[in-house]
């Protein structure tokens, strides 16, 4: 890739409007794409503060500061907040942001859709955090929204909560959509799809996902509110429906989004290594191979979470193997990025430190994740902490790592300034730290038995909780300071060039630090 | 890839509101429908027919503006690629959408309805009912004083025959009014399109019969356990597709009536017919797993 030219037409651009209508009526994909991480971190805190009541409540056996009722809408309100909340429009954040630069596109495939898509989150997340105060309370049977708990026995406000699932779907389809439509239309020439950047393959993959699924998340929804409002029994058995159908429909869903969360994070991580490593990444034919194939595997083993529910031998075993054979294409990229970094010329900048952290606590993740699989084996384990320390070791030095990282990675891009490399370091260990702390004891007292929400336990698990509420606090209030040199990098700070970091390989670091407004409104040449 | 200027329109105020409306959609619907029980959920229709109202005009204008921009020559090939892909991305999320309901009807009668019946090794579950015979379509359920099954379902060689050539006779009617548009012969594409409005129409003016009779003769209601549940969730969403399907040929019908479309380029129309031609398709899979199996 040589030095691009930018041949802007003055008379069709327009820089960003003034004032509060730039955002509000804005189709530029990197305002919208700050948009929605701004939106994403205000989530983040919030579900953050959830958290943080739940573990202040189980700081000591006992019920101490809130209602054990109170406690089971934070448990639920916490986990809807970060997986639609925080997770998802971060990674459409940076898609918004990237994918447009990294193709050589002028901006998203559609522009004003695009405005959409962001505008109707915060609307539908004002819905559903409304039902804090509605009578009856916000919903409570936990983020999986069981039935009968969400039907038969749910507060009056499950009605806004389907109806703001529904609008999150809407967004999340319609983002998807802009998404594929930009990589798949928007590629300058010569950009041919082995040579996409591995975030882009990742997104497109993810997007491919997220059109699949939302739906079917639309539908189950939409059948809980007739069992509720209009007199079906789709998941009543006295009926003739089941149930178990909820689980299977929902897990349907559930188990593609979990690789929606994680997907553009092994896309991240994909470029920050070879950057640091100074290497071209290694085996990136396989990567995007082992890409499809997870997100293929994704759909034939949702019935691994309902193991305990009473599901025919048969099913048990399809399952079970089905799911171990994603340790499979996950460990090729393991292999793939730890094969990068052999032989490199590291150095360890705060992103490469986030994604470091992610390739080895997401590993772990994974490896509880192949003994969750195990059916026999999850009997036990099922509805523990075990479970409970697993997502979030996938979900938050996973998932949100990731994100930290490319945010790291990017920022210099966004703003044209170097963030401060001390307080990043310190923004680091003070996360990677406190993720420990907080997630690596609940694997011991789901060991040995202790039950996920719950707001009160037996005295034997007293210590690890404690332990882990103090990390979980460590891990909260660190989050203060990426907020603090974010803002302070907008602000100002060391000037970056046009490639920021040493040797980056991709169009983006051809565009000058800033980027400009509009980019790419000639299609450059890549060879 | 073209190497035209991609067209980026400038800021836009449709979305913003178009997000309003659909907030009042759900809050209105929200508040309705939970005050169905205690006859209080009469600002909540106010404000669901408000988002409704103010969701229409947004629709209106905001095509209003892609047709005027496409119509002043603004959008290259390329533009018109994307617009391709996302509407072929946007029916294949609403197939995934039906999919959930095929599932659900698959899993209950393959499934969960035997096993409530004491079969195989789930057969434990007939504890709960005891006595229970799985039958399909379901006519006696587990519990007939919450859930009293139909005494009769509708028979498929009457209406849903008629409504299934009426559909598919459509598809075709279409598919003329689209050779002759590619043809440029105008005063044919407007009466086959009519005839395709015409089909449709008919189609929804039968599912109503169908409908009423289903309640007031059969017992086929909601409430008549898991049968009437898939049945009324299955070929209700199909039959709002429909309608939906309907309105947009009919403003269709109306663009061609006002001259809009060339021979070579006519996206609007193609998207259109994909639609038709995918809620076509979803029928013939209700016809078949609904009604005659």
């Amino acid at each position: 890739m040589t030095t691009l030219h930018q041949s802007v037409k003055q008379t069709e651009q327009h820089g960003p409007a003034t004032g509060l209508t730039r955002w509000l009526y804005t189709t530029n994909h990197k305002d919208i794409g700050t948009l929605y991480l701004w939106f994403s971190f205000i989530m983040f805190l919030t579900g953050g503060c959830m958290a943080l009541m739940i573990r202040a409540e189980l700081f000591q056996p006992g019920l101490q500061l809130i209602d054990p009722e109170f406690f089971n809408q934070m448990t639920t309100m916490h986990g809807l907040i970060m997986v639609f909340g925080a997770v998802m429009p971060a990674f459409v954040g940076l898609a918004n942001w990237m994918v447009p630069m990294m193709v050589g596109a002028p901006d998203m495939a559609l522009p004003r859709m695009n405005n959409w898509s962001f505008w109707i989150l915060p609307f539908a997340f004002g819905l559903m955090l409304s039902t804090l105060f509605m009578e009856g309370g916000a919903p409570n049977f936990g983020w999986t929204f069981y039935a009968p708990l969400s039907t038969t026995y749910a507060p009056p406000s499950v009605t806004f909560f389907i109806f703001a699932v529904h609008m999150m779907g809407i967004s999340s389809i319609m983002g998807a959509i802009n998404i594929i439509a930009t990589i798949l239309n928007l590629r300058a020439p010569g950009m041919t799809m082995m040579k996409l950047p591995l975030f882009v393959w990742t997104w497109l993959i993810t997007a491919f996902l997220l059109i699949a699924v939302m739906p079917v998340l639309a539908g189950v929804v939409t059948m809980m509110l007739m069992d509720i409002h209009f007199g079906t029994s789709f998941f009543n058995a006295a009926g003739g429906g089941d149930p178990v159908l909820f689980q299977h429909v929902f897990w349907f869903f559930g188990h593609p989004e979990v690789y929606i969360m994680i997907l553009p994070a092994f896309g991240i991580v994909s470029e920050i290594i070879p950057t640091f490593a100074r290497k071209r990444l290694f085996g990136y034919a396989s990567m995007v191979y082992a890409t499809a194939s997870i997100a293929f595997l994704s759909f034939i083993v949702w019935a691994h979470h309902m193991f305990t529910v009473g599901l025919p031998l048969a099913g048990e075993l399809f399952f079970m193997f089905a799911t171990m054979l994603i340790a499979v294409p996950t460990g090729v990229k393991v292999f793939n990025w730890v094969a990068t970094m052999f032989h490199g010329s590291l150095t360890f900048e705060t992103p490469m430190l986030f994604a470091l952290a992610f390739v080895v606590l997401f590993t772990i993740g994974g490896f509880s994740g192949l003994m969750l699989a195990i059916a026999p084996a999850d009997f036990q384990y099922h509805d523990t902490y075990f479970v409970v320390a697993h997502f979030h070791y996938v979900l938050v030095p996973g998932a949100i790592f990731a994100i930290m990282a490319g945010a790291y990675y990017w920022l210099p891009k966004w703003t044209g300034h170097y963030y401060n490399e001390r307080l990043g370091r310190w923004h680091f260990w003070l996360s990677f730290i406190g993720v420990n702390i907080t997630f690596f004891p609940m694997h011991f007292i789901g060991l040995a038995g202790m039950p996920r929400r719950i707001p009160d336990y037996a005295l034997q698990f007293a210590d690890f909780n404690m332990v882990a509420s103090i990390g979980a606090f460590i891990f909260g209030f660190s989050q203060l300071l990426f907020l603090y040199i974010v803002i302070a990098t907008i602000r100002g700070g060391e000037k970056a060039g046009d490639k920021v970091w040493e040797q980056p390989t991709g169009l983006e670091w051809t565009l000058p630090s800033p980027a400009p407004y509009h980019t790419f409104a000639e299609p450059p040449e890549v060879k | 890839m073209s190497t035209a200027n991609y067209y980026v329109p400038a800021q836009s105020r449709w979305p913003i509101f178009a997000s309003l409306a659909l907030f009042m959609l759900a809050l209105g619907a929200g508040t309705l429908i939970n005050g169905l029980r205690t006859d209080s959920g009469g600002v909540g229709l106010v404000i669901l027919l408000s988002g409704a109202l103010l969701m229409g005009l947004i629709l209106v204008g905001w095509f209003g503006n892609v047709i005027k921009e496409s119509r002043t020559g603004l959008y290259s090939e390329q533009m018109d690629r994307s617009f391709r892909w996302g509407m072929m991305w946007f029916i294949f999320s609403e197939v995934m959408f039906f999919a959930a309901f095929f599932g659900t009807l698959f899993y209950v009668r393959t499934l969960a309805v035997p096993w409530l019946g004491g079969e195989g090794e789930k057969g434990v579950s007939n504890m709960l009912w005891q006595g229970f015979q799985a039958q399909w379509p379901l006519m006696t359920t587990p519990d007939m004083e919450q859930f009293p099954g139909p005494q009769a379902i509708i028979e498929p060689w009457h209406l849903p025959l008629l409504n299934t050539v009426l559909l598919i006779s459509s598809s075709f009617t279409v598919t003329i009014a689209h050779h002759a548009l590619k043809a440029d012969r105008r005063p044919r594409v407007v009466l086959w399109l009519a005839a395709t409005i015409g089909l449709g129409a008919a189609f929804l003016l039968f599912q109503v019969m169908e409908y009423i009779e289903a309640y007031q003769e059969m017992g086929l209601t909601l409430h008549a356990g898991i049968y009437g549940a898939t049945f009324f969730v299955l070929t209700g969403f199909h039959g709002l597709h429909v309608t939906l399907g309907t309105l947009m040929l009919s403003i269709i019908w109306l663009r061609v009536l006002k001259g809009h479309f060339e021979p070579d380029n006519h996206f609007g129309f193609e998207a259109v017919a994909w639609y038709w031609h995918f809620v076509d398709v979803v029928w013939i899979g209700l016809f078949l797993f609904v009604y005659i199996l």
